[in-house]
């Protein structure tokens, strides 16, 4: 692990924008994750989370705007930036196909690592995601949360400093899910910086450090999470920020005595 | 409820249009040539009136046979399957099962390829046109063949849905349905060939296959314009009951479809070890060419392709090997060759988002297309050459063995070579993984007909020099040259190869976030 000097952020976003046809995804958006933190990224459906990591990862080229990982520009240094970066990607097929071991080689191979070391880490990542006895099967095979699993795997093999996953504990049963909590908190522990994006409020209030609520592609609130929720929890602070609660029980036909 | 299905269906072909002007494009193209194809016949029907009355029935029996035979086993083969509105997405709704099944009837006779079934069977009251009376017969009884054609496509589509549940299961049956298919094509060859030399025999066979389910419909206008009205009767009765029949298997089928909707099985049998990827180097596009491998045998998709190359010998061999001249052959290892070079054209599309792994992880444009002809190589070039070797021993002409094999590797090379630039460049609509490999989007089958044939044309004239330097040879005798065309043929297509895969390897690097949006969209 090369040091970090923690002057520079792990991720900085300066002004990032990207527009699909009429719609703007994400407008001019600033985030700054420290180096070593654990930061949640909260947003309702639509609101642009997958397509400013997606942007973050160099996996979709922005309309405008800087996206820095530890200082390294990453559209005009992909390749080295992404060495730097461990995806998991929301809603994105896998080579399932090849087994579990397959998977997880093909992804270090294609890292440009040793075999010898891809050998080595993956039978290491198979045993931390209790995987061993699936190792054999082929990933079309696997269940959706072992699915999760295996893709988080491909993403850890290479070492990377940060980490970006989009839904990570979606359909994942919540032994396995605390599992991958603390090999994460372990990894933040250890100097590096992870990035989740999430639904359960409850979750990243419990898990993560630093939080930023986006909503509409803008980001609404960004710091610690003390400093984001305040006095009330995450879950009304975000209701808060972003709006469209609703009170009341629904229409009366829907009411069934 | 059933205009309201119906409905749905028009949306969702709109809304998928709106989404790719192109396909927009293809579908248009797709109808103009089904407008000519109705014209053609039209023409034709016309034209028949004035022939005798007992070759006007003869042609209706067999054509309208036909046409019931293709809509019924086609729609596994080719584009015609039309999953718009699945049935398995319906079945959380209350629909009454009668009311499905007219939806999904009348929806498949508003497609196109039903509206032009449909105008050419009106059309076969065109034959009878000099007597009003049985044109009106042949206007109703072309109306009840149409509606069979569709309810037999809808049957055994549900017939098969409901066959193969479970991945193993399904896919190992769309690769087994497949063989009996494509021999079909070589079968009704030589059958049509039976037939013009005997061409006396239409009628006898007509006669028949008047007595069959797919022909009786057909022949009721006929017999009636021969005055056999016994006939016409039994015929017409055999015709309804084959439609009834359908659909009631097909209501069936779709039963049982709507209550133990197909679902993926686990499957054991565990596999031990890296497989191919002990084998190739541990670089990254070893490990590419290793999954590519894999992949073409565990893939359905790509084990569709590879079944067709041990089918292009059976198919030469039908065509030239009966009058007992083997020379035919020789052009089994070219034509095997040229399917081989262009078998990674949809490679990336293939892939679907599964691809962005390789962004991820950085790999360069040029291992990814370097891994990916590595990969088919291993079997290409032998079974390449083993196949120029038979053709060339088999027919006996070892002399031009070195001009043959100066094409036939040529081809391959620069197939591979132009497979690697445009793969690396356009996402094609292709099936999905787990997909039915004979499913496609409208109009996306032909989006990929255009660009492979202008690859096709490219392919041909970056192939010349080989070519013309062998067949120089072959009508020369002089074996320099065909020595030539092999050193033209590897030299030429190395470098072409080079080329396309540097090319294409720079396209992906600088354009690899944009491919992944089209894969996206494709999704």
């Amino acid at each position: 692990m090369p040091d970090l000097t923690p002057l520079v952020p792990a991720l900085e976003i300066r002004g990032l924008t990207k527009r699909f046809g009429d719609k703007l995804a994400v407008n001019s958006v600033d985030l700054v994750v420290p180096a070593g933190s654990f930061f949640g990224l909260v947003g309702p459906n639509g609101a642009g989370k997958t397509t400013t990591l997606s942007m973050a990862t160099g996996l979709l080229r922005p309309d405008s705007g800087t996206i820095a990982v530890h200082g390294v520009d990453v559209w005009t240094h992909l390749v080295e930036s992404k060495r730097r970066i461990g995806v998991l990607s929301d809603g994105i097929r896998l080579f399932d196909r090849l087994t579990g071991l397959q998977l997880v080689t093909y992804a270090g191979l294609l890292n440009g690592m040793e075999r010898s070391i891809v050998a080595e880490r993956a039978a290491d990542l198979l045993e931390l995601f209790d995987l061993e006895v699936a190792s054999g099967t082929l990933v079309v095979d696997y269940s959706a949360g072992m699915t999760k699993k295996i893709a988080l795997a491909c993403a850890l093999i290479h070492a990377p400093e940060v980490l970006v996953l989009d839904e990570p504990f979606e359909s994942v049963d919540p032994v396995s899910g605390a599992n991958i909590r603390d090999i994460l908190h372990g990894f933040v522990e250890s100097g590096g910086t992870v990035i989740v994006s999430s639904h359960a409020m409850d979750l990243v209030q419990r898990m993560c450090d630093h939080v930023a609520v986006i909503a509409d592609g803008r980001v609404l609130a960004s710091g610690t999470t003390v400093e984001v929720r305040g006095a009330s929890t995450l879950e009304d602070r975000f209701v808060e920020l972003v709006g469209g609660r609703r009170h009341g029980k629904g229409p009366e036909w829907l009411r069934i005595s | 409820m059933v205009t309201h299905l119906v409905r749905l269906r028009f949306r969702l072909l709109f809304n998928g249009l709106s989404r790719s002007p192109w396909q927009a494009v293809a579908v248009i193209l797709g109808t103009v040539y089904a407008l000519f194809l109705l014209f053609l016949a039209i023409v034709g029907l016309f034209s028949l009136s004035f022939a005798p009355t007992e070759v006007g029935r003869t042609v209706s029996i067999l054509g309208g046979a036909v046409l019931v035979l293709g809509w019924t086993v086609l729609p596994l083969l080719s584009s015609g399957i039309d999953e718009t509105v699945e049935p398995s997405k319906l079945a959380t709704f209350p629909i009454p099962l009668n009311t499905l099944v007219l939806a999904l009837a009348v929806s498949g006779l508003l497609g196109v390829p039903g509206i032009v079934t449909t105008l050419v069977t009106f059309a076969t009251g065109l034959l009878w046109w000099q007597t009003p009376l049985i044109a009106v017969v042949a206007v109703v009884c072309g109306l009840i063949g149409a509606v069979t054609c569709i309810v037999g496509s809808r049957m055994l589509a549900a017939l098969t849905a409901r066959m193969s549940s479970g991945r193993r299961a399904r896919e190992a049956k769309t690769v087994f349905v497949l063989i009996p298919l494509m021999l079909l094509g070589p079968a009704i060859l030589g059958i049509s060939s039976l037939f013009r030399e005997f061409s006396d025999i239409f009628p006898t066979i007509a006669n028949v296959v008047a007595w069959t389910p797919m022909g009786a419909i057909w022949a009721v206008p006929g017999d009636l314009a021969l005055g056999n009205f016994g006939q016409a009767v039994i015929h017409f009765v055999i015709g309804i009951a084959t439609l009834i029949g359908a659909t009631f298997v097909w209501r069936w089928a779709l039963d049982r479809a709507l209550e133990q909707p197909a679902h993926s099985t686990a499957s054991s049998g565990a596999k031990h070890g890296l497989g191919f990827f002990g084998v190739f180097p541990g670089t990254p596009s070893g490990a590419i060419a290793a999954r590519a491998l894999t992949y073409w045998i565990r893939d359905p998709r790509y084990a569709q392709s590879l079944i067709s190359i041990p089918l292009v010998p059976a198919l030469v061999f039908f065509y030239s090997g009966a009058s007992g001249d083997l020379t035919g052959l020789l052009f089994v290892g070219p034509v095997v060759a040229v399917l081989l070079g262009m078998s990674i054209y949809t490679d990336v599309s293939y892939d679907n988002t599964a691809f962005s792994l390789h962004l991820q992880t950085g790999v360069s444009g040029r291992d990814d297309r370097w891994g990916r002809v590595l990969g088919v190589s291993v079997f290409a070039i032998p079974t390449t050459i083993i196949l120029v070797l038979a053709g060339v021993w088999v027919s006996d002409s070892w002399e031009r063995l070195p001009g043959l094999l100066g094409i036939a590797l040529g081809l391959l090379l620069t197939g591979m070579a132009l497979s690697s630039l445009v793969s690396g460049r356009f996402a094609f609509s292709v099936p999905a993984p787990g997909d039915n490999p004979f499913k496609s989007r409208p109009g996306g089958g032909f989006t990929l007909m255009l660009s492979m044939f202008a690859s096709w044309t490219a392919l041909a004239v970056l192939a010349l020099p080989e070519m013309i330097l062998a067949l120089l040879g072959f009508a020369t005798d002089q074996p320099i040259l065909g020595w030539l065309a092999l050193a033209m043929g590897i030299g030429l297509g190395s470098g072409l190869l080079l080329i396309g895969v540097r090319w294409g390897g720079k396209i992906l690097d600088e354009r690899g976030a944009e491919l992944l949006v089209q894969l996206q969209r494709q999704k």
